[in-house]
């Protein structure tokens, strides 16, 4: 039996304005510990808003959700806040780096939010995230000096550093050439098969979804199917 | 180290965008200054005009007022005791000017620790000789130091030395509007009549300025023996005792005190001088009404300019919500750089206030009718400051809690969402 670490029940979801549109119905799945999960679909069929939801930042849903094996449905934003920040790491279509930070302090900015580490240590644990994805050099570079696919992988070192239990991605590769994006895809191929860890990308790129480990097939808010 | 890291982030967005940052702090400056600069010249003014009356006026005055006695013999009558009584013509019976038994209240009164100090006068009515013409006047006798210690007589004083009244024998201090009149130089004699008719002559040894010309024209100043002797009277012949207070406020109670345990009349500043604590009221209330009108304008700066940042930094409190910072940690972020920026626009405020306050206290301000003032006036009090200092605080908090709170609920699904 493997370890659960992301399990969804029965998420329904519906906009309101201006007409009832059903976005998500009636979603069930889990993610086990060390998958490499990615979820494909065209666009508007209820991937991103289902990755939003399922990262807690979006809590207007019906259904439950449990983040390694506890609750999240109907906490409060003070312990979402917190929960995002130790056990999910995020990896956007767009960097999201913040501009008046150097590299590292981009890196170092939600492990000193955990404060579970000395400032040394978290800046140690940066550095060292920052070499694993080959970009050590950066480090005492502003964020906004640096191309896209640079910021991209120190996103990436920056959803490492508190060591989540699973990272998140919203079509990583959506705004890479192809040669950032291969970089970008080896990195999580990387991660989930040396370092065990758990990921789930949102994609619609197929040749992405493809070589990862098992693909969730969305449409019109429902899944289509799991394939592996 | 939660808190440290919420400062170490609002200093950084405080520093990307340093020049929106300095023009808001530069109105908060520009107001704080401003509200210094306001308060401590329109106070100094204040001061000023308040002393020219208040400084010279004694916080309680004993005196014996000449008045028909309360106590009429009709009404002692025991056939009238039960009725009525209407009185026609009543005139003041033989009351005495002079305050009976003034030395054991003198040193009552100084034995008061209440008491700053006490000082003696007597008042007489004389006419000064000017050829033919005869110019009505007031000599006031008084105790030439307790006068200038309690009631800054020595600052009045343009010409000549004060004490010259009481070493010289038979001296006076003419009012400068009245030296102008009689034309006498000091050296000059001048000569006296009393109401009783007797002449006397007088050697002027200074002249007196008040500021107020209506009081130099009549007034003017001799010891107290002086007086007594012109006026025929014994030497523990005095008119008024006028005392001193260490507190203001106190005046009015100590005047009922002393009113009823000398069987004396009595009158406090605040009921001499109603008025000008009126006139001082409304100014500082006008200064302190454009003060704090600046003060929200420069609030009102810091309100746009954190809307913008905030308008700006869309990405990054989504960026910073994603990875685990709270609604209230996102909160505390902007107030602190509402905060801070009042901080240190307060603080340069507040220099920049003091930096005014003492340019205007070295313009040179010359005017004949206020001898004792050369520069314009300041009041330096640090309660302005205080004030200045803590409001700048405030209105930045006003100013920092709406767009703050509107930071703090920023939902980064829309966010990220939306590109």
């Amino acid at each position: 039996m493997q370890e659960i670490i992301l399990e969804a029940r029965h998420i329904s979801k519906e906009f309101h304005d201006p007409v009832t549109v059903q976005v998500l119905s009636d979603i069930t799945f889990t993610v086990n510990k060390g998958e490499f999960v990615s979820v494909i679909g065209k666009s508007g069929c209820g991937k991103s808003t289902l990755l939003y939801i399922l990262s807690t930042m979006d809590t207007d849903y019906q259904g439950e959700l449990l983040i390694d094996q506890e609750l999240m449905t109907g906490k409060g934003d003070a312990e979402l806040a917190r929960i995002r920040n130790e056990k999910i790491g995020f990896v956007f279509q767009f960097h999201y780096l913040l501009n008046e930070f150097t590299v590292l302090k981009n890196v170092m900015l939600p492990g000193l939010k955990l404060g579970k580490y000395s400032q040394q240590e978290v800046e140690h644990r940066a550095i060292e995230r920052l070499k694993m994805l080959g970009i050590g050099q950066l480090a005492q570079k502003m964020a906004s000096r640096i191309s896209g696919g640079e910021k991209q992988r120190v996103a990436i070192a920056r959803a490492l550093i508190n060591d989540p239990h699973i990272i998140m991605g919203d079509e990583p590769t959506g705004n890479l050439d192809m040669k950032n994006s291969d970089m970008v895809f080896d990195i999580f191929k990387e991660l989930a098969e040396v370092h065990n860890q758990t990921l789930l990308i949102v994609t619609h790129d197929q040749s992405f979804a493809e070589s990862s480990g098992r693909i969730i097939e969305m449409e019109d808010g429902r899944i289509l199917r799991h394939k592996s | 180290m939660n808190s440290k890291l919420i400062f170490g982030i609002a200093k950084s967005l405080l520093l990307a965008r340093w020049r929106q940052t300095l023009v808001a702090a530069v109105g908060v400056t520009f107001s704080i200054a401003m509200f210094i600069t306001l308060l401590s010249f329109m106070n100094g003014l204040n001061d000023l005009l308040d002393g020219l009356i208040l400084n010279r006026t004694p916080h309680v005055r004993l005196y014996n007022e000449i008045k028909p006695s309360d106590n009429q013999p009709v009404n002692a009558a025991a056939e009238f005791k039960g009725s009525y009584n209407f009185i026609s013509s009543v005139k003041s019976g033989i009351t005495r000017q002079e305050i009976y038994n003034s030395g054991p209240i003198m040193q009552a009164v100084k034995d008061d620790e209440r008491v700053l100090g006490a000082a003696p006068k007597l008042t007489a009515q004389v006419f000064f000789n000017e050829g033919t013409i005869e110019i009505t006047g007031v000599i006031n006798g008084v105790d030439v130091e307790e006068e200038s210690r309690l009631f800054n007589f020595k600052d009045y004083v343009t010409a000549g030395t004060a004490i010259d009244a009481k070493n010289v024998a038979n001296s006076i201090i003419l009012g400068k509007g009245l030296a102008d009149i009689l034309v006498a130089d000091i050296g000059d004699v001048v000569q006296v009549t009393t109401i009783q008719g007797e002449r006397f002559p007088l050697k002027v040894v200074g002249y007196f300025q008040s500021g107020i010309q209506e009081i130099d024209k009549v007034q003017s100043y001799a010891s107290i023996g002086t007086t007594q002797k012109l006026m025929g009277k014994p030497a523990n012949y005095i008119t008024d005792i006028q005392v001193k207070l260490h507190d203001l406020d106190m005046a009015p109670a100590v005047t009922q005190e002393y009113a009823k345990l000398f069987d004396i009349d009595a009158e406090d500043i605040q009921t001499a001088n109603a008025q000008f604590e009126t006139g001082s009221n409304i100014r500082s209330l006008i200064s302190y009404s454009v003060g704090i009108v600046l003060l929200i304008v420069a609030g009102f700066g810091i309100f746009n300019i954190l809307n913008m940042m905030i308008y700006e930094k869309m990405d990054s409190i989504a960026i910073l919500k994603a990875t685990g910072f709270s609604g209230r940690d996102v909160n505390r972020i902007f107030l602190i750089i509402a905060l801070s920026i009042g901080f240190f626009g307060g603080t340069v405020g507040l220099l920049f206030g003091f930096v005014f306050s003492v340019i205007i206290d070295n313009i040179p301000f010359d005017t004949a009718a206020l001898p004792t003032v050369e520069t314009y006036p300041i009041n330096y009090s640090p309660v302005f400051y205080f004030i200045g200092g803590s409001f700048s605080m405030i209105t930045t908090y006003f100013a920092g809690f709406f767009p703050a709170r509107k930071a703090s609920k920023v939902d980064p699904v829309e966010i990220i969402r939306g590109k």
